[in-house]
């Protein structure tokens, strides 16, 4: 279920409500985001498409917690997350979130295995049981054979895979994927969607995407259009229903 | 240790710069080992100095004497529970670059006084028994081959002459920075051959039966002797090894001055890489921040890193600088007590870890309050 009209029935994994958000470029006030409404449900797949500077990456990082609204709420599994204190932010981002970006942003002097490690760096969890998760997670990913190279020995597309081990080893509640296949030829491009979409629908991930490429979103279940800091319902993609 | 190959693997990222700066902290820290043996081998070392014991000169100047006659008065003051003197001697040995000091001591005293010199009992009897004997340090002993036995000529320089010393025993410091390098002589045969100076000694040195009362005895001596022809200058062990360095120049100050500017560069080389160091990683900060790495955690990443740095390089300098003095004094005879100590040793990594604080906390107060947002923004 994704609603952008405030309407939802609130059992909603991530609920948005009269999302504003303002920056100050010298004296001009950009207004980014303008009264933005949206419910996401467990599962779902959303892609999120717009022109530049509408405000897809900036209401990204709003869902993740890693900036604060001017003004509205957020709700990511019960969590009111604009209130929340720097720490306490981290902490929830640590518990709940799996970033993927567009360069990847891999560590380039650790390997494969010990970059999907990092989150796991701030949990109890044993070195053994740290092992066993990032190896589960290189596995899913389909990089079982390159845990020990380093970013620089690997492919864009195996790159990008590394990143999506690591957005996924800690079992995040969503993950968030900023233009993940920008940088990416069009091969390496529909392996990585093809490995989303399987993590979606196998691991029952909940994904918010944002992309300008109309072939990675129409893998989503549902693609919505940010326009002047609007969020409007562009249709469901070819990978679901609305 | 969970975060150790993090830290270890970014410090190995750019590994030339990261040994440069490390060999930068090991030259400062090996330069200033060297700097506080220098200080040492004036009498600036302040761990030989006894805090139970006085010096008492005249008040004119360290080269002027004072009469014999002072020994007595002093023994009889309250609170003195001994009394010894020397006089310098400065004698030449075969030739003038064999520097090495010798004093007149008054041979039934000096070893009482001075415990911190350790000689077998049947060499001090030895040398209390034989007017021309002499008790020359392990390190003197060591420099020309020296032995029990031995006769040593010296050529007088204030008193003219040639003076022979046998040696009667060799002595050694109970502790390792105890300057074993002077030649000791006694006292009644310079008395007995020198033509001028008779019945004088170039200072006195005061045992106290408690050191608390230091200040009291110290007005005391000076007001005994105020207005007599050889008014006294009392001074603790240490003014006193700090005036006779001073002769030479102000050696603490120029130790000082040195050793600020060495510690002063290096806190701008460090602080200079820390800065960039972070700066070119400023996206990879922010993933870290990312998955979960707290503001502070970032911090104390990169306070790590500048730690390890600082404290590679200035344990290295100073092994280095130790292993160094440990050779002795390397400019034969002029810098006798060269030595390193570990308190020193200590301090010196204390400096070396402050001086990683001080050029990491910048770039780490920066990493730290990086904004996520913004950082990801310059990728």
């Amino acid at each position: 279920m994704v609603r952008v009209d405030a309407k939802a029935n609130g059992n909603s994994l991530v609920q948005v409500r009269d999302l504003d958000k303002k920056y100050q470029r010298g004296s001009e006030e950009i207004h980014v985001l303008q009264g933005l409404n949206l419910d996401v449900g467990a599962g779902e797949f959303v892609a999120f498409m717009g022109p530049s500077g509408s405000g897809k990456t900036t209401l990204l990082n709003l869902l993740g917690g890693l900036d604060l609204p001017t003004s509205g709420s957020i709700k990511v599994a019960g969590d009111e997350i604009t209130h929340m204190s720097a720490n306490k932010l981290t902490a929830w981002r640590a518990r709940h979130v799996g970033f993927i970006f567009q360069m990847y942003n891999l560590i380039p002097v650790l390997t494969a295995f010990q970059n999907v490690e990092l989150p796991l760096l701030l949990t109890r969890l044993s070195k053994a049981e740290r092992r066993q998760h990032v190896e589960t997670a290189l596995a899913v990913v389909g990089l079982s054979d390159r845990m020990k190279h380093y970013p620089r020995q690997l492919s864009g597309g195996q790159e990008q895979r590394v990143a999506i081990a690591r957005a996924i080893v800690a079992d995040a509640t969503f993950l968030l994927a900023d233009e993940p296949t920008g940088d990416l030829d069009r091969k390496s491009a529909g392996e990585i969607m093809d490995l989303l979409e399987r993590l979606v629908h196998e691991h029952a991930k909940t994904l918010l995407m944002v992309t300008h490429d109309p072939r990675a979103a129409e893998r989503a279940h549902v693609v919505l259009h940010l326009d002047k800091g609007v969020l409007v319902e562009g249709g469901a993609g070819g990978g679901g229903e609305a | 240790m969970r975060f150790f190959r993090l830290i270890w693997a970014n410090l190995l990222r750019k590994k030339i710069r990261t040994t440069l700066t490390i060999g930068s902290f090991m030259v400062a820290l090996f330069l200033y080992g060297l700097l506080v043996a220098i200080r040492a081998a004036f009498g600036g070392n302040s761990d030989v100095a006894g805090v139970d014991r006085l010096n008492v000169i005249n008040k004119t100047s360290l080269i002027m004497p004072l009469p014999f006659s002072y020994r007595d008065r002093l023994a009889n003051m309250p609170g003195i529970s001994g009394v010894t003197f020397a006089s310098w001697f400065g004698g030449v040995y075969q030739d003038e670059k064999n520097f090495f000091p010798q004093f007149a001591v008054d041979a039934d005293t000096w070893l009482k006084v001075y415990s911190e010199f350790v000689v077998p009992e049947a060499e001090k009897k030895a040398f209390l028994a034989d007017r021309q004997g002499c008790l020359v340090g392990r390190k003197l002993a060591k420099r020309f081959g020296f032995k029990v036995g031995d006769r040593i000529p010296l050529r007088g320089t204030i008193w003219p002459g040639t003076w022979e010393f046998n040696v009667r025993g060799i002595y050694d410091g109970n502790r390792p920075e105890v300057d074993t390098t002077p030649l000791l002589f006694r006292n009644d045969y310079l008395e007995e051959r020198r033509s001028f100076s008779k019945g004088m000694v170039g200072w006195y040195v005061v045992k106290l039966a408690n050191p608390d009362d230091a200040v009291k005895i110290t007005k005391a001596i000076d007001d005994a002797f105020a207005n007599s022809p050889y008014e006294t200058l009392t001074q603790t062990e240490k003014a006193f090894a700090a005036s006779f360095a001073k002769q030479m120049g102000n050696i603490e100050f120029l130790v000082l001055v040195i050793g600020s500017v060495v510690f002063f560069t290096l806190l701008l080389v460090a602080g200079n890489t820390m800065a960039i160091a972070v700066r070119e990683r400023t996206p990879e900060l922010a993933v870290l921040k990312t998955v979960g790495f707290t503001d502070v955690g970032v911090l104390g990443l990169v306070m790590a890193e500048t730690l390890i740095i600082a404290g590679q390089g200035g344990a290295l300098g100073l092994l280095l600088a130790k292993f160094f003095t440990l050779g002795g004094d390397p400019t034969g005879g002029f810098l006798g007590n060269f030595y390193l100590g570990w308190g020193s040793l200590g301090l010196g990594l204390a400096l070396a870890l402050a001086v990683g604080i001080v050029s990491g906390i910048l770039p780490a107060v920066s990493a730290m309050r990086l904004k996520v947002v913004d950082a990801l923004r310059r990728v």
